[in-house]
């Protein structure tokens, strides 16, 4: 490799940098969009053109947690200054907070949905990583008859568009009783995921010498000692890139969560866009719940971001 | 300690027949070596003892017993390979209490601290101890692998081509260290090979595995001369024997299709039956010697100088036979020399069926 490189070359390189910019800028402008939109006061998120430098506040936040009324009368000065700083907020936006007979604050369905979302999707993600594992492993170290049949088998289930089996979906969980619950979603986005997982994992355990096992059985371990002892770290790579998938899915999932869910185990996926109601809506309210659900996919794939970029290139790199 | 016995041993793996009628007998405390190409069945008799593959036929006997149903775990046998038997994400000393600490026969921690540190002495390891051993260099890392083995004070040792992956030099050292480390022990060891040198080197007994069954059993002294077939005979020693076609004539030999005749000396022991049949002369190298009025012309094709001594390629019409020779031999390619034998170190091999004559009785 030459040290010296070329006038050419360096602007060349230049432009491939400019390029990147410009591609990085266009995919990051929706959220940047919708981050600002959720900071912004209710009056400034429909301007025409955008409004780019504002103050930021946290308005958006507290009406997304909040039930709220519209005020007929702007509130007393004693109202004003009995209610705490962010109720404060939400009378300057023209709106009372509903309170219960008791003076209890009306929350939203907001961290419900939020929560219901967390529980679906860490669950399923638990489960059909875990059980992809275990399969994988079986595939991949032991001969199964039909293995080739049986793995395509499996993959076959990703096949159909989710939409087309909604709706027998449906009429199936309504007569088990499982509609509306957390455990109906997570059932589904289970087995929508454990397939995925399973063709993932196993790519990862082939990768695994088996030399690694059998010297621990030799050494007088059981398979399921070898298994966690040794198996299990060493496909903490696979592991972790296979259960961001899985949990991008699962927390992204909208079609069978809107059909399948309306009030105790509805996600935030579904609830989000029903905020738009009735009456003008109040986009800044809807980018704040936006906004905190972009985050746990977020941090998430933050996290694993190391084991992630090796998993997307599995197979390419030999150890 | 143990003794190991394989009865009739057929393995497929599907339609491929990976051991045919297998019978060894590893007596206690020997160092058995397993000598074959690659895909000859080594490393799947080697499974098989380890209880790491079920054999398709035929028993595995540990100290008379048959194991059949014995899991890896309890047949309490250790196994070094080629790589892959270290744990990246373990230190040196975890790999080595590794095989201590299994709920079947965990040992007490004084005991485990002990046994490592003992290992680790005797295989001059001690500084590595704390080190990962992604950290170590190839030679440290196979003698890392024999430190897990030799923890365990197993019955048997088995060895799956544990210096292959090692250059000359270390594979040199270590196979001494291996050899002593053997008669210290006084253990039994299965070596399995590619190698036949190391065969040689180390084995108090080789066998020589050829697609799936064992040709032949015995000292290294014994399978070098006199190979009890013309694989065994090319395929140990280097360079292999030479093998030249031709017959036997009134005591004489004489190489049918190239029209040259050499001493003989071994007749009476062949028997007049191999007298007209045709038959593979089987000679070493070593045994070939040029002499000013030796009996043959041939004219120097090739030569190897390796140091101690030189390799001669001779040409004799259109066969080749190699002969080693001292290193102050002065010759040149394309030379014309003369050429012969030693009678009595001469091999007969039947045409047909590529036996030794002297087996076949």
């Amino acid at each position: 490799m030459a040290a010296v490189t070329t006038s050419t070359e360096r602007s060349l390189n230049k432009l491939a940098i400019v390029g990147v910019l410009i591609v990085t800028m266009i995919f990051l402008a929706p959220i940047y969009w919708i981050a600002s939109t959720a900071f912004k006061p209710r009056n400034l998120a429909t301007t025409i053109p955008p409004t780019v430098v504002f103050q930021p506040e946290i308005s958006p936040f507290v009406k997304l947690f909040t039930k709220r009324s519209q005020l007929r009368t702007a509130p007393t000065p004693e109202q004003y200054a009995a209610a705490p700083w962010w109720e404060r907020l939400v009378f300057d936006g023209g709106e009372k907070v509903v309170r219960s007979g008791r003076g209890e604050v009306q929350w939203s369905g907001y961290p419900n949905r939020f929560m219901n979302s967390l529980i679906v999707a860490i669950t399923s993600t638990v489960l059909a990583v875990g059980m992809g594992t275990f399969t994988a492993y079986g595939f991949s170290r032991f001969k199964i008859k039909g293995e080739q049949d049986l793995l395509f088998f499996i993959l076959s289930t990703r096949m159909l568009p989710p939409v087309v089996v909604a709706i027998p979906m449906f009429l199936m969980y309504r007569v088990v009783g499982l509609n509306d619950t957390h455990w109906g979603l997570i059932i589904l986005y289970t087995a929508f995921n454990l397939s995925f997982s399973v063709w993932l994992m196993k790519g990862f355990m082939d990768e695994i010498p088996k030399e690694y096992e059998e010297a621990a059985l030799v050494d007088g371990y059981t398979r399921m000692e070898a298994f966690f002892k040794i198996v299990l770290p060493e496909a903490a790579t696979g592991i972790a890139a296979t259960a961001v998938f899985c949990f991008i899915t699962a927390w992204n999932e909208y079609a069978f969560a809107l059909i399948m869910t309306n009030r105790r185990a509805q996600t935030a996926p579904p609830f989000i866009p029903s905020q738009v109601g009735s009456g003008l809506p109040d986009w800044t309210v809807i980018a704040a719940g936006t906004f905190l659900f972009l985050l746990p996919v977020a941090i998430f794939t933050f996290l694993l971001r190391n084991h992630l970029l090796r998993g997307m290139s599995f197979g390419a790199i030999r150890k | 300690m143990a003794h190991i016995q394989l009865k009739n041993i057929s393995k497929t793996f599907g339609n491929h027949t990976a051991l045919t009628g297998l019978d060894l007998d590893i007596a206690d405390g020997e160092f058995f070596v397993l000598l074959g190409e690659t895909g000859a069945g080594k490393t799947t008799t080697l499974r098989m003892i380890a209880g790491l593959e079920k054999p398709t036929e035929g028993q595995v006997f540990i100290d008379g017993v048959d194991v059949a149903n014995w899991g890896a775990a309890e047949r309490d046998v250790a196994l070094v390979l080629q790589q892959y038997s270290l744990y990246p994400r373990y230190t040196v000393r975890e790999n080595l209490e590794f095989p201590l600490k299994p709920k079947i026969r965990r040992l007490p921690d004084a005991e485990i601290k002990d046994r490592v540190d003992r290992a680790a002495r005797t295989l001059r390891i001690e500084h590595l101890l704390d080190r990962k051993t992604d950290r170590l260099s190839g030679g440290e890392m196979q003698r890392v692998s024999i430190g897990r083995a030799i923890v365990r004070k197993p019955r048997v040792f088995l060895m799956d081509e544990p210096l292959s992956a090692l250059d000359a030099k270390l594979r040199e050292a270590l196979r001494t260290e291996l050899k002593n480390l053997q008669m210290q022990l006084g253990a039994t060891f299965l070596f399995v090979t590619h190698d036949q040198i190391e065969a040689m080197s180390m084995g108090d007994k080789v066998g020589v595995l050829n697609h799936g069954r064992i040709v032949q059993t015995g000292t290294p002294h014994e399978i070098y001369n006199n190979p009890r077939d013309t694989y065994v005979a090319s395929f140990v020693g280097s360079p292999p024997m030479n093998l030249i076609d031709g017959k036997l004539v009134d005591g004489r030999a004489v190489m049918a299709p190239l029209n040259f005749e050499l001493p003989f000396a071994g007749g009476a022991k062949t028997g007049a039956a191999a007298d007209g049949r045709p038959l593979v002369f089987g000679i070493r190298p070593e045994d070939v010697y040029l002499e000013t009025g030796a009996p043959v012309e041939a004219r120097i094709h090739d030569v190897e100088n390796h140091g101690v001594e030189k390799i001669l390629t001779l040409r004799v019409g259109d066969a080749m036979l190699r002969a080693t020779v001292p290193a102050r031999t002065d010759v040149e390619i394309e030379q014309a020399v003369r050429f012969a034998w030693n009678p009595d170190k001469v091999v007969l091999f039947d045409k047909g069926s590529g036996i030794n004559l002297r087996h076949a009785s």
